[in-house]
This record gives C-alpha cells, structure tokens and sequence, in this order.
C-alpha cells in the first residue's frame, strides 16, 4: 500500500502526524488518496507530467555553456496548510514588508537606524546592493520593494520560520499558479469536493499594484515586464506574467529613453510611451549610463527617467539592499524599530560572521552549522556542516575568515517533510514553502505559495536547478468534526 | 511627424485593430513564425504529393525525388552533405535533417522558438499545439525513410498546421499580430507555389524527355496536387488538366487559396489595416500587376522560369520593404522623429 513504509516521525511531517493519523484539514486528501490503488496515483503522476510537457512548462539550466530547457518537476501530491495558520503567516510577512520597505527607505534617506545603533553602520559600507545612485529618491509610496518572495520552512518543532526575503527579482510565481492548473487537471474530483482556495487572482492583483506606480494617473497606463531575454532561467514566468496580464514584454533594445527623460518603446507605429517597467533584470545591468557601462541587457537612461518620477519601476532600483543574509538577521530589531511591534513570523536563529564573538563561535561548530554566503541566490554556495568532509570545512572556515562579512551560519534545521511519489510510493521529502507579497497602496499576499520539494531522499536542497521538485500548495479550512 | 501613437491627443482613436502597439521585434518574429509554419506545411504538402506520385508511376517514367531538392532551393546545401539524391537521402534531407535550415522539422524548430518569445501575444492553445506538433515531429523523425509512415508523418505536420492556423483563426483577435502572421504565411505561400511551378512545370512544357512526356497528364495533376490544389482546379476549370490553364489557375486565380494572385490580394489587404504602410503597399501592387497581366498561353511554351524569377524579386522586394517599414526602424530616427514633433 501506498503508506506502508512512510516514516511521519524523524521530522514534522505536514501531512500525517506521528501516530500516523493525518493532521488537522487532510482527512479528505487523505480518504481520496487512500481511495485510490498505487497504479492509479501512478498514472495521475503521470498525466501530470504529460500535461505540464503539453503546456510546455519549463525552467532553464546551463551547462556546458548552453541553456537546456527542462520539463518543470512536479510532485503530483498536494501540500496543505489550514486557513487559521495561513492567516496568521500571511499577517506575518505582510508586517515583514512594510518594515523593509521603511528600512530601505530610511537607508537611501536619513538613515536613522544607523545613527540609533540599531543596525551597524559598516553593514552598509560593505553591501554590495547598496546604490549610492538612488540617495534621496523617494517612490511613489515610499515603498521600494513592491514584490517581494520569500522563503518559509517549517522546523521540527511544527513553526514555520523565515528563512530569506527575495527583494530583487524574486522569481517562482508563475509555477505556483502553473502548479495549480496541472493539479485541476490531474484531480479535478477533489477540488469539487474540497474547498481549495483559488489563487489565480495574482496576475490582476500584480497588474494593478504595477498601474498605481505610473506617473499619469488619468490615463489608461502602459504597463512593460522587461526581460532579460530568452536565455534568463526565469524567461518562461517573465513571458507568462506578461501574458497573464496582457502586457508586452520587452527587452532592453525594445526601449529608449529620450532627452526630456520619457521611456518610449519602439513599436510598429513608431515609438510608444512607457509608464511603468516590471524590470525582472538585475540593479546593475538595469541602466548602462547609471550601473554597469557594459550592460547590453539595460536601457540607457532609465535611471534618470525613474529619479525624475517619469517612469515607474518596480522593484525600485536599490530595493536589493535588504535583501541580503546579513541583513536578515536583524529584521526582528528592524521590524522592532520602524513598527513598535514583535514580530509575527520568527526568523531562523543567525550568527553574523562579521561579529568576532559570533564568527568564533561558527568556526568551532561548522560542523552543525549552515554557512551561507550573503548576497548569493538559487541555493548556490551553501555550505551544509552535517554533510561536509574536513576538507571542505577548513576551506569554509577559510572563506570565512577571509571575508567574515559575507557570511552567515544558520543552526542546521530539522526541516519537514511531506509525502511525495518516489518510484511509485510515497515517501517523506523536505518541503520549504515559498509566498509572494505585493506591497503598493493595499497588500497582498498569495494563497499559499510555492512549495518546493527536494526530491533526493535526505536532501534539503529544493532548488529546480538543483535537483528540486515542486508541488500544490492548498489552503484548506479545518476539518468539520 | 506626427504618425505615432505617442503624439496622439488621448481623443483620437488608435488605428484599427491595434488597442495595443506591437514591439517591432515581435512583429518580425510573428511574421517569421507566419513564414515558418507555411514552409514546413508547404514542404511537407510537395513531399507527400512526391511519394505519391512515386507510387503511382512505373519505374520507366524515370520519377526521381532531385526535383524536390530544386522547389525548396536547397540543392547546394544538400550537395554538401551528400553525395547521392536517392529518394532516402533527398527525403530525410527535407523531412527533418537540422543541417537544412529549410527542413520541415528545422522550420517548426524555429517556428516554436519564435512563438516561445512571442506566447504573450497568442491564445495559450497554440503553444500548446505547436509545441506538441513539434515534440511529435521531432520524435517520430524515423518514419520519414518508410512510405507509408512517411505519409503519415507528413500528414500529421499539414493537420496540425492547419489546426494552428484555424485555432488562432477562430480564437486570436485579428490585431496587428495576427496580420503579420498572415502577410508572412501568404508572401511564403506565394513563393512556394511560384517555387513548384519553376522547376516540375519548366520540366513538363519543356517535354524534353518522351518517358515523362507520357505521364504529362499524371504530372501536372501532380503540379496541381503538390500545392492541394487539384480538385479546386477541376470544379473551377472544369476540363481535363491542361498545361496553361493550371498555370493560369496557380498564378490568377482570385479565389484559390495557394494562387499567387490570392496570395498577394490577402497581403494587401493585411496591410490595409497596419499603420504606416503605403510603401509596402506599393511594392505589394508592384507585383500583383505583373502576376494579373501575365499571359499564361505564352508562358506555357516560353519564359516562364524569366518569368517566375521576377515574381520571386517581387516578392523579396515586398519582404524588404516591410522589414524597413516595421522592424528596422532606426531607433536614431525613432528619437529624431520625436524631437521634431
């Protein structure tokens, strides 16, 4: 049977609790799914796969110097989480963004929180995403970081913590809702039984949070997702979100900047004037007059148009600035201080290497420990102390000492588990959950989110470019007894 | 200047069919992916209506598959790669080998690589079409070296093609996208059809060999058949399949989807509803006159392959002049425009 061997007691588990029972909000997942033989989820698995080559969802990798288009992976297996938690999490990181956005805010202004000692002031100095270009701008709003994703894991204790806020080019939201088409597909039975909450407002929340930014605001707005083109791993959702909203997506030549600092897009009319940039491209390739010279990606003069106030962009460029893993470890202390609130979703604990005390206590128990570098994403030079040989803790401890500012350590989570189909059983993999919030005059933040799923038995890494998978993720009332 | 839509006061109305304004470089790749699909529909139609004519025909009347090689212009890239055009190599040559840009399965390689960067403008559906099309092609590329698989393989191609086409026919606004889709599909069409007329009708009036003078009847049913056009023919025409009336049928006929006359009155009116598109239009006249005064009898017994050529000039001529008009404007004549509004 499918259950037989499936282990719900070396972590959390989120679907079945120690005894075996499922949890709260899964007794009518758990009745279909034991309803069903192990040929039949099988075969579900499989439509799903079919389904999602039939729409051609895909993600990008690079090897070898060449982009590979690969099948997104999916986990035909639900993940659930009950109304009641999901309200709370959702009031969490809504708090969460609205202190970033005053942080960052106060970062580009009169830095107040430096001058108190609330956060030191050579995190600054030293922050590769700081932009002196974009001190004393102020956006629309005030807010910067207008979308943010982040990253929620649930330790063994049940508690879903942060693990990181995506303030950049936060990317994964078009498989969320991919995810949940392939799954009305798959089990189309369930969702007329359950109450699943839809989540496909997202692209009409997105397109109107990106229509208050525009600087005419008595006139229909035009709206542009800028790509950095086909070869970005994230090109399938820059295309997808733009579709979804029915907005063009252009790319950095598609767009000029004129002399009194207006966008215009070249067009088969000739050119068109452009009021707000959705830019999935990074701060630095953004504009070549203003960042990186080099840039091909950019559009000359886009900078100035936004300083002007002649263009909306969103993320504001800088916005990064708080999207760093040194950062993160005072977010409790930031929302402390612009808020007068605790916060309502914990933090993961965090060493900051820069500080001696903390940076010694990393160096003599690397081998518990996660050492993350600050400013890197996609999963990419993490360093895991439970399954490091000696030789790559002396060469971590190395980097450390070297560069002890671009380091955290993270105490190694017991992270949970969810069932998932492994050559046809299901099995205990480790889940991290990743919500999209959208932050302009109101808030909003995603029914759930993305579920990531590493897919390897024992792995934590649940990064598709890594070997990860993904899945559904449900919001469900409790179950009425 | 005062013809783009940023000069515009908020009172006048956009240009039809255009609520949105297309990017230029998404114009030039709908027109290209118009252009693709109607290559590797229209090479798998002459390659299935070859096999059948194959088949149909004794050994003695001396039937090769080289011709093909001829139609779709590729017959020095192909002596690159191969010695001999015996039918095996000459068909997976123009089926699916990725060296030939111009092969079916290289065409609806592009085709979806093009819809891939442009999905935002079309109905979900036809990516989904597309890229199965393509999945499908692309793995059953071994039954293009049997007969009939092949047929089936080749089948399959012109179905899904005309489902694409119907697909965005029956669901897509007919906005400025889909009038680049169509210009491409139908100056491709007008080429191909002038192409296949070129090379086994030139064989045909020429009569040079007695064997295929025989089958003369068989061949140019097959003309007709290479472009889907015989049974039309026969309702329209209504006698025994001649010479100069086939031609006459493929080069004038108003109504016949495949003649370039057709073609050319489909473009001009898909430029009628695109902003800016007076010389096109022109070049686009330029040609039609020349198809339309054409006299089929004459050219049945002489210059038609002259005659054929500057059709094809034409047709690059319009080709030419549209990618200046819309993909290439200058983005400096962009921002003068703009400063001397």
């Amino acid at each position: 049977m499918l259950w037989d061997n499936y282990d719900s007691t070396s972590t959390f588990d989120e679907f079945l609790d120690p005894t075996g029972r499922p949890r709260d909000a899964l007794e009518g997942v758990a009745r279909f799914l034991a309803g069903l033989t192990q040929q039949e989820l099988v075969a579900r698995q499989e439509a799903a796969e079919l389904a999602i080559k039939a729409m051609g969802i895909t993600f990008t990798v690079y090897a070898d110097n060449e982009n590979i288009d690969r099948v997104w992976p999916f986990d035909v297996v639900p993940r659930v989480i009950t109304r009641d938690e999901w309200s709370r999490t959702a009031t969490g990181l809504e708090q969460r963004l609205r202190a970033l956005n005053l942080f960052i805010g106060d970062l580009y202004g009169d830095q107040k929180i430096l001058a108190d000692g609330v956060v030191p002031r050579e995190l600054l100095g030293n922050s590769t995403n700081f932009r002196p270009e974009c001190v004393g701008i102020n956006p629309p709003l005030g807010v910067w970081a207008h979308i943010c994703g982040s990253d929620l894991v649930r330790d063994g204790d049940g508690v879903l913590h942060v693990l990181e806020d995506n303030l950049r080019v936060p990317s994964g939201v078009s498989y969320m809702l991919e995810n949940r088409l392939v799954t009305k597909r798959v089990f189309p039975e369930l969702f007329r039984a359950l109450d699943v909450h839809p989540i496909d407002s997202y692209p009409s929340k997105l397109f109107d949070l990106l229509a208050s930014l525009s600087p005419r605001q008595d006139e229909r707005p035009t709206v542009v997702v800028l790509t950095p083109g086909v070869f970005n791993s994230a090109y399938f959702e820059h295309a997808f979100l733009a579709q979804q909203m029915g907005v063009e997506l252009v790319e950095g030549s598609d767009l000029f900047v004129d002399a009194d600092d207006l966008v215009w897009m070249r067009t088969i009319h000739g050119p068109a004037r452009v009021d707000v940039v959705y830019r999935r491209v990074d701060d630095l390739f953004l504009d070549p007059e203003a960042f990186r010279p080099d840039s091909t990606l950019g559009v000359p003069g886009l900078l100035r148009s936004w300083r002007t106030g002649k263009v909306g962009i969103a993320n504001a460029p800088g916005a990064g600035v708080a999207d760093d893993k040194v950062v993160y470890a005072y977010v409790p202390a930031i929302i402390d201080y612009y808020l007068g609130e605790d916060p309502v979703l914990p933090n993961v604990p965090t060493f900051i290497c820069d500080d001696p005390a903390q940076r010694s206590h990393v160096l003599s128990n690397l081998t518990e420990l996660v050492v993350k570098p600050a400013n890197e994403s996609g999963g990419y030079g993490v360093f895991i102390g439970p399954h490091a040989t000696k030789a790559e803790c002396e060469e971590v401890a190395d980097r450390i000492t070297a560069d002890p500012r671009n380091y955290i350590a993270q105490p190694t989570l017991n992270i949970s588990t969810a069932p998932t189909l492994c050559d046809g059983v299901l099995e205990p993999r480790h889940v991290d959950l990743r919500p999209f919030i959208l932050s302009g005059e109101d808030s909003y933040v995603t029914e759930g989110g993305l579920t990531r799923v590493a897919l390897r038995r024992g792995s934590l890494v649940v990064n598709s470019s890594q070997g990860g998978g993904s899945k559904d993720t449900w919001i469900l009332d409790h179950t009425v007894r | 200047m005062h013809d783009t839509i940023a000069n515009l006061s908020k009172d006048d109305p956009l240009p039809p069919g255009s609520t949105t304004m297309l990017l230029s470089r998404l114009a030039e790749s709908v027109y290209w992916t118009g252009r693709y699909l109607e290559r590797a529909e229209g090479t798998a139609r002459v390659l299935a209506s070859h096999t059948e004519l194959f088949l149909d025909l004794p050994k003695e009347a001396g039937i090769t598959f080289a011709p093909l090689l001829f139609v779709t212009g590729s017959e020095d890239e192909f002596a690159l790669v191969q010695d001999t055009s015996s039918e095996e190599h000459v068909v997976a040559w123009l089926a699916s080998d990725p060296r030939n840009p111009g092969s079916v399965l290289s065409c609806l390689e592009r085709a979806r690589q093009n819809l891939r960067s442009t999905r935002a403008l079309f109905p979900r559906e036809a990516w989904e079409v597309l890229n199965h099309l393509y999945l499908c092609a692309a793995e059953g590329t071994d039954e293009v070296i049997g007969r009939r698989s092949r047929l089936t393989w080749l089948d399959e191609v012109v179905t899904d093609v005309q489902r694409l086409t119907g697909l965005l026919a029956g669901s897509m606004s007919h906005d400025d996208t889909y009038q680049f889709l169509r210009i491409g599909r139908h100056i491709e069409r007008a080429d191909m059809t002038t192409r296949v007329l070129d090379v086994r009708a030139a064989t045909l009036l020429d009569g040079r060999l007695d064997t295929q003078r025989a089958f003369a009847d068989v061949q140019w049913m097959q003309v007709l058949r290479s472009l889907s056009a015989h049974q039309m023919y026969r309702r329209t025409v209504q006698t025994r399949v001649l010479g100069p009336d086939a031609l006459r049928f493929l080069l004038q006929d108003p109504q016949f989807p495949r003649s370039v006359s057709h073609c050319l009155a489909q473009i001009a009116g898909c430029l009628d509803t695109l902003p800016r598109h007076e010389a096109t239009q022109a070049r686009c006249a330029d040609t039609q006159r020349l198809v339309t005064e054409a006299r089929a009898k004459t050219l049945a017994w002489d210059g038609l392959h002259e005659f054929v050529d500057e059709v094809q000039l034409g047709l690059a001529e319009i080709n030419t002049t549209l990618t200046q008009t819309y993909f290439r404007a200058d983005p400096a004549d962009a921002a003068t425009m703009l400063e001397t509004a």
